[in-house]
């Protein structure tokens, strides 16, 4: 027997458009955090925003869960199903509405994906600036829901900084518009709050996006160093001297052994931490901002200094470092990729303590950074069919999360909350600001059933399942970042 | 119903601390806080409300060059942040207006202003990370953080950008910063009317210039660009500009450019009967809009390459909020007479008014 909701969901999509047997439901069932899975009880395929509304309305009359998704490549859990609720696959909501080349806007469906947005902005010389390193397959629905990062934040900012207005589906089922096409807006920065709600607000079916001319020219260099503290130390000489790199990017050894064994990147084959710092902009300003880089980093001790001669080789630079966290799964079967701030100050002391607490219990670490914007990546590596390893590395990520809130930082830098970090949410804040948070939920979504289970604490302690990579992972399609 | 100018007496309450802000808040039934009352409009005092000034609460708490952040109480003066960031080379790259004038942290984000600044890295909404505030029950909350990126919990400090002490009263807030460039120089180009200059910005988007701002000022006939940078790289760009524009400018570097840019900046009317008001666009929305405003006599100038309208109007409140919203605009008195700040509709009003809802159930603060 069908329960009346799913009979309902029957007579108002089509077979096609709703999925409900069992080996259908089951790649629904975890996203880009392997470690936790629900099985939903169907999965409505929207192909309009009226699909949006309409399978919303019945959850809200059944009083059934949902969790609007994307691709999946959720690093906190943020698009796990809920149990007994449904999925709102977005990937066919696909369509890029406009591209205004004179206002420098883009005007989107959620399930677009990231990079399609830059690719198609390309041809007047515009590009789309928020780069997570899954970016040739997260969605913007996605990047909107959990405010997405990636190399460029210090200077460009995050997923916020780049929506201008968007339309959403709330939880009762209601469309509001919030935000417009201006850079500027009167009155609360409404669609400012709606990015990164984790799905709690409802689901954005359409999102106004910001253009940037796409630079004149890139400069980027390589430096290796004997110490990872002595590329920290640069990095800082470089901010102190008032140049404002657009990427500044930093990888401890482990990290770079995995990453030339997986893509043969080149780096220097024995160096402890290698930076990356890219500039980019006018021509005739980048060429005398890079002099003055080059300066920094040649006294700040370098055993190894590489210029990237054209952009081939720039693009090599980066094909290593991007490829880094999936490349870590050659070196173990199974990681847990972390995602903390510090104040970019703190940067070595942070290092050395993980590498202490690593050391002290016996688990490889693997480090990562956005060193312009404090943004750690450890890659905590494990094997999950020894008895306790899970639990022992969770126990490390876990701390790592409190060593960035001692030094004065945050919980999560790009991938959210989700499932993840709840129970950190209530060590970064007060009971009064969650409890603040909360009402502000209860306000949009009274019952609780957009994405509910995500952001905020709870008692329950989810059950860890995870071995291996994710298989979109294993075929190469995403990255951990 | 709104009294003006009364911030400034002895009897309004000045707290000294957030603890005194917590009290006041618990024992005043309708309150708002101002500031230094730069923008009158934003500091009148509703009907039935008890204003608190938050000049008292004023000071850096952090500043740490070498993070690029600073934490400050919502009374400190833009002025004395400015002058702090600029012994260390750094900025707030947005221009907060009014800032001459006495302008403090928490009115510019309460009102949501930025300057011609905002055109090359964002505006107040960009740079703000962090913010501490008195909600409607009286409770201390804090949203954001200290560091330049974060995504933990509800993204509460662009929601307080604009909300007009409506949704709570803040008490400190976290920016990043910028380092400053080492020089500025701009190019004045004359456009005969508003369909020129709209297509000289166009003219000059084609070459790949990182301008600091982008101004249409119809009230000189000309548009203004800002280059910021190492001073060695002026000459280059400045021909660049030129020949992008195919004509030629009037150059000001030093003093000039810096003098240029303190005029533009907005400031309240000389006539006692005009409002100052911002009015958020595209450059679509400009042509028509452009020739209304010049019918109506009204003194205007595009800031943020279009983005944003600011304008001194003479013919009343009704009158501008009826040519705002037959466009679809709505806008923000700051000065002048009107009776309350919003002009035309807020987009997403349901959704605003559940926010409220949760922020300030009791409605201790003005409805917006």
């Amino acid at each position: 027997m069908r329960s009346p909701f799913l009979t309902a969901l029957g007579t108002r999509f089509s077979p096609a458009q709703l999925l409900i047997g069992a080996a259908q439901l089951t790649s629904f069932e975890s996203d880009g955090l392997t470690a936790f899975r629900a099985r939903p009880i169907a999965v409505v395929i929207a192909e309009s925003r009226e699909d949006v509304v309409k399978a919303v309305c019945l959850c809200r009359d059944h009083g059934v869960p949902f969790v609007a998704r994307g691709s999946g490549t959720s690093l906190s859990g943020g698009s796990v199903p809920v149990n007994g609720g449904i999925v709102i696959a977005l990937n066919r909501l696909n369509r890029v509405l406009r591209i205004d080349p004179v206002r420098r806007i883009a005007v989107v469906e959620p399930g677009v994906v990231n990079l399609t947005v830059s690719q198609l902005a390309a041809r007047h010389r515009l590009y789309y600036a928020p780069d997570p390193s899954s970016q040739s397959i997260c969605t913007i629905g996605g990047n909107v829901a959990f405010n997405a990062g990636g190399a460029h934040c210090l200077k460009y900012g995050m997923t916020s900084n780049h929506v201008l207005g968007l339309t959403a589906v709330l939880p009762d089922g209601s469309v509001v518009e919030l935000g417009g096409e201006s850079l500027e807006g009167a009155g609360p920065d409404l669609h400012g709050l709606f990015v990164g709600n984790e799905g709690l607000f409802g689901v954005a079916v359409e999102i106004t996006l910001r253009l940037l001319p796409i630079p004149e020219i890139y400069r980027t260099v390589l430096a290796a160093y004997d110490r990872v503290e002595d590329a920290g130390e640069a990095v800082s000489r470089i901010v102190a001297s008032g140049l404002l790199p657009g990427a500044m990017e930093i990888m401890d050894r482990l990290a770079i052994e995995a990453a030339e064994a997986a893509v043969h990147a080149g780096y220097p084959p024995d160096a402890n931490a290698i930076l990356i710092v890219e500039l980019e902009g006018e021509r005739s300003v980048v060429d005398l901002d890079f002099a003055r880089l080059n300066e920094i980093i040649r006294l700040s001790g370098p055993r190894e200094v590489r210029v990237a001669r054209d952009n081939a080789e720039r693009l090599l630079f980066w094909k290593g470092r991007k490829s880094a966290f999936s490349a870590v799964g050659r070196l173990s079967p199974d990681y847990i990729v972390q995602d903390g701030v510090v104040p970019r100050s703190r940067l070595g002391e942070a290092l050395g303590e993980i590498g202490r607490m690593g050391r002290e219990r016996g688990i490889r670490v693997a480090n990562v950074f956005h060193a312009g914007d404090g943004n750690l990546h450890p890659l905590i590596l494990y094997d999950g069919r020894e008895s306790g390893a899970l639990e022992k590395a969770e126990k490390l990520a876990g701390d790592i999360l409190r060593l960035c809130l001692r030094l004065g930082g945050s919980i999560t830098g790009e991938h959210g909350v989700g499932m993840e970090k709840r129970e950190y949410l209530a060590e970064m804040f007060t009971p009064t600001d969650i409890e603040v948070m909360h009402r502000l939920h209860r306000a949009i979504d009274p019952k609780g059933l957009s994405n509910s289970g995500k952001m905020f604490p709870t008692g329950e302690a989810p059950a860890l399942t995870a071995h291996g990579p994710h298989p979109l992972e294993r075929a190469g399609v995403i990255s951990r970042e | 119903m709104s009294t003006m100018a009364s911030v400034a007496e002895p009897s309004v309450p000045a707290p000294k601390s957030v603890a005194e802000v917590v009290d006041l808040v618990a024992k005043t039934p309708k309150v708002i806080a101002v500031g230094a009352g730069t923008k009158p409009v934003l500091s009148s005092i509703p009907g039935g409300c008890a204003p608190i000034t938050m000049r008292s609460l004023s000071g850096i708490v952090e500043y740490d060059p070498g993070e690029l952040t600073f934490t400050a109480l919502a009374g400190t003066p833009i002025e004395e942040i400015g002058a702090a960031l600029a012994r260390h080379g750094q900025y707030l790259p947005f221009d907060p207006p009014f800032a001459r004038a006495g302008a403090t942290l928490g009115g510019t984000i309460a009102a949501g202003l930025s300057g011609a600044g905002r055109q090359r890295y964002g505006g107040v909404r960009d740079f703000i990370l962090g913010i501490r505030f008195i909600s409607g029950l009286g409770e201390q909350v804090r949203g954001g953080g200290k560091v330049v990126k974060n995504a933990a919990g509800f993204d509460l400090p662009k929601l307080f950008v604009g909300s007009l002490g409506r949704l709570g009263i803040l008490v400190e807030a976290t920016f990043k910063v910028f380092p400053r460039p080492r020089a500025f120089a701009t190019l004045c180009f004359a456009s005969e009317n508003i369909s020129e200059a709209l297509q000289l910005i166009e003219n000059l988007k084609t070459g790949s210039f990182d301008f600091e701002a982008v101004e249409i000022l119809p009230d000189q006939s000309a548009i203004a660009v800002r280059l910021g940078g190492p001073a060695e790289s002026f000459a280059a760009r400045m021909a660049a500009a030129e020949r992008a524009a195919c004509r030629p400018a009037s150059r000001l570097l030093n003093d000039a450019d810096a003098a240029f840019w303190q005029n533009l900046e907005p400031a309240i009317p000389a006539s006692a009967g005009s409002i100052l008001a911002k009015v958020p666009l595209t450059t679509t929305d400009i042509p028509a809009f452009d020739s209304a405003l010049a019918a109506a006599g009204a003194r205007r100038r595009y800031s943020a390459g279009g983005n944003v309208a600011w304008i001194e109007w003479n013919l009343g409140f009704e009158a501008l909020e009826s040519a705002l919203r037959g466009r679809g605009l709505s806008g923000l008195a700051l000065a002048g007479p009107a009776p309350r700040p919003m002009i035309g509709a807020i987009r997403g009003e349901t959704f605003l008014s559940r926010v409220k809802a949760a922020l300030d159930p009791n409605n201790r603060f003005p409805e917006f």
